[in-house]
């Protein structure tokens, strides 16, 4: 299996189509912490919207000075209007950046009546639960994904998911808090506010162990609030899981396109790998992958073994290949046979990427790709977000190599 | 016990964090490779179960288990460091929960109940604060773990831990602020203050890890600004991975190549089209010396946190055995083991 292999070509990522293609509403990027996802995200809705489009971009996480370049300065979950957005052919951008608690305490307030919304608002519970990074945030960005397409605003949403330690946190978390607010572990949470017995006589036996056991753990006091909690909670349970089926449902439909982004290295196509085969299990709609910050050569005739060898060579003629040797021809040699090892650096690096990413086109053939080069400065304005965008489709040749 | 300074003498506790991509779990594992010699036994922990350590040596999947899986370096020249030993753990939150249930209560067969009845999902789903502790707690109960008979009467010299990325390290370690408004008293609130006692004490310390570029240093910087604002948090040091160290000084990053002297160079050198290739080099590098102008300027922001950094070098060819254990010794001599 060598990794110039060029006949296993995947098919070229073409982003522009997807964008201009006007029954597109909804672009998911996601993929592994530190890939460029949230600038992949921007710039493809600046794009989106310098082609037309009435964009929003929905970002969960981003770097201060992109999101300052687009001009959201706090967490206010509403969509602002990106200045300095080329309109001329009538499209707009609007951003904005997620407030996961204030979308979770809007669901709440719209699902329960006002006296039981405000106890379940001070519940230290509910709190933790609202506030914490790990499974909420993912639950509420597809929560407000959902709402911003139903207001029907904007004609194209881009999709920032949020920084997990797995790509697929953000698919699995509704389903769990689903799941948990359904589960036998909540009836027995609650068997004992509730009047009855839920259980039979043998299972009531376990169960006191456990709630036993739970006493112990957690205290008295923290399971009371965990049962004041849920029964609270428990008129909810059924819109949650309801606006949850919708927002899975939403990212079936043929509206919707992922966008999966890698760079290429080991552990992020890794992820990149297992996000398209569940993508496919869930028959959730994949557009193709990003491979994102991948170091370009200049001079490709040049091999590195030869490259190397050369630097060698310079290196082992002395003061600068003369007789009377100058100081300047005798630096110009040194200057240049550290360029050839940087040269050769650079093409064991791309070396190196080819063979990563060729594993992964090589188990997904299917897969449209595109290679984004590796920029050297981060984006912090929309000129920056302008240019990435332009990467995405200016580069000619095949998506992958 | 080598006579030896480091800059973290004293530190029983190192946490490992970094944004994602990185580095932080290679450097956590060389960092254990670097403090396990002279017979220490170091304890490398992976809080968030993506089993990267044994990836990284070569092994099938960790149990929820301490398993030796590596042994440090002895320095051939005095002849007599024996080297050390490096055990680790993958802990899960569910092994932790039946772990505590077991140690503090003799509980086990409860906690396998209360699994399945998705006690981690709840755990995790509603408080993740009640994870991290029990993660957190079993990585500081392996550090105040007593052995008798061994050299410092602990069972382990230094306990390692591969924690969450940077964005999450204060919330993770701070647990008994987590847990203080879910758990006013009671065993999970004791449990937290015990662990706390570890973690806010001169026996932790919390490295960062980040490569020389403009979000990654944010990053660690806003996480420094953190730890430092938690009472009894000790900030370890910066490491800056994947350096790429350059041969070039900074008079020859800076002057314009002379084209003319670098096509002669190419052609003494033997090399067909001197001129095309010499432009071309050319270009790589200027490119190259705006790339370490842009990382001189993130070390500088680096350098005005005023820790100790310890910059270690890309392996273009990836991670393997012989790669950690070179990023361990570049540890030992930069004084950070």
């Amino acid at each position: 299996m060598s990794p110039r292999q060029d006949n296993t070509v995947n098919p070229r990522l073409d982003i522009d189509r997807i964008i201009d293609d006007r029954r597109t509403r909804i672009i998911v990027c996601c993929g592994s912490g530190g890939v460029g996802k949230t600038t992949a995200a921007a710039a493809i809705g600046l794009r989106a919207a310098e082609r037309g489009r009435q964009v929003c971009v929905l970002t969960v996480d981003p770097a201060r000075r992109l999101a300052q370049s687009m001009g959201l300065t706090s967490l206010d979950n509403t969509p602002r209007l990106v200045d300095g957005v080329d309109d001329e052919t009538g499209g707009s951008l609007h951003a904005m950046m997620l407030d996961m608690k204030r979308t979770f305490d809007e669901i709440v307030e719209a699902h329960a009546d006002p006296a039981r919304a405000a106890q379940i608002l001070a519940n230290p519970f509910y709190q933790s639960l609202s506030s914490s990074f790990a499974g909420t945030q993912e639950y509420m960005a597809m929560e407000k994904l959902g709402q911003l397409r139903r207001s029907n605003e904007w004609d194209l949403i881009v999709v920032d998911t949020p920084p997990s330690r797995s790509a697929l946190d953000f698919l699995d978390a509704p389903e769990r808090l689903g799941r948990f607010l359904d589960g036998r572990l909540i009836r027995v949470l609650t068997a004992p506010v509730k009047a009855g017995r839920p259980f039979g006589r043998v299972l009531n036996a376990g169960f006191s162990v456990m709630t036993g056991a739970m006493t112990k753990l957690l205290g008295a006091q923290v399971l009371r609030d965990a049962q004041t909690f849920i029964t609270a909670f428990d008129t909810m349970f059924g819109g949650f899981r309801e606006r949850a089926e919708a927002t899975y449902k939403l990212l079936q439909a043929p509206g919707t396109s992922f966008l999966v982004i890698a760079t290429p290295e080991p552990d992020a196509l890794r992820e990149a790998s297992y996000f398209v085969e569940r993508l496919a299990e869930e028959r959730m709609p994949l557009a193709g992958l990003i491979l994102n910050r991948v170091h370009s050569v200049g001079v490709n005739q040049l091999s590195a073994a030869r490259s190397l060898a050369a630097a060698e060579t310079l290196e082992a003629i002395p003061n600068g290949g003369t007789a009377t040797a100058s100081p300047a021809s005798s630096a110009s040699y040194a200057v240049t046979a550290a360029a050839l090892r940087l040269h050769a650096e650079r093409m064991n690096l791309g070396e190196r990427e080819r063979r990563v990413a060729g594993s992964f086109i090589s188990t997904h053939p299917a897969v449209p790709v595109i290679e984004v080069p590796a920029l050297p400065e981060d984006v912090h304005d929309l000129a920056g977000l302008r240019r990435v965008g332009g990467s995405f489709t200016l580069q000619g040749g095949n998506g992958a190599r | 016990m080598t006579a030896r300074d480091t800059d973290w003498d004293g530190v029983r506790l190192h946490v490992v964090t970094g944004k994602g991509g990185t580095g932080k779990t290679t450097v956590a594992a060389a960092l254990a490779l670097a403090l396990a010699h002279a017979g220490r036994k170091v304890l490398l922990i992976e809080a968030e179960g993506r089993q990267g350590i044994a990836r990284l040596f070569d092994r099938p999947p960790l149990p929820y288990e301490e398993r030796k899986i590596a042994i440090g370096p002895g320095e051939a020249h005095d002849g007599r460091d024996a080297g050390g030993d490096v055990y680790a753990l993958a802990i899960d939150p569910e092994g932790a929960l039946l772990d505590y249930l077991q140690m503090f209560y003799g509980m086990r067969s409860a906690g396998i109940a209360l699994t399945r009845l998705g006690m981690v999902d709840f755990a995790t789903t509603i408080a993740p604060g009640l994870s991290d502790v029990l993660v957190t707690g079993k990585a500081t109960e392996a550090t105040r773990r007593r052995q008798p008979g061994s050299a410092s009467g602990f069972a382990y010299d230094a306990v390692v831990l591969d924690a969450p990325p940077t964005g999450r390290i204060g919330r993770f370690l701070n647990v008994s602020a987590e847990v203080s408004g879910l758990a006013k008293v009671g065993p999970i609130r004791s449990h937290a203050d015990t662990v706390a006692n570890v973690i806010k004490s001169p026996q932790t310390a919390v490295h960062f890890v980040c490569t020389l570029e403009e979000m990654p240093v944010q990053e660690t910087l806003d996480g420094i600004t953190e730890i430092r604002a938690v009472p009894g948090m000790h900030v370890g040091g910066i490491v800056v991975n994947m350096a790429r160290p350059t041969e070039l000084s900074q008079q020859e990053l800076k002057a314009p190549p002379d084209l003319a002297a670098m096509a002669k160079a190419l052609g003494a050198a033997g090399l067909y089209d001197p001129d095309s290739l010499a432009a071309a080099l050319a270009d790589e590098l200027s490119e190259h010396a705006r790339h370490v102008e842009l990382e001189d300027r993130e070390r500088t922001e680096l350098e005005a946190a005023g820790q100790p950094i310890y910059e270690l070098p890309l392996f273009a060819e990836g991670i393997d055995l012989a790669a950690l254990h070179k990023l361990a010794a570049e540890l030992r001599d930069q004084g950070a083991a």
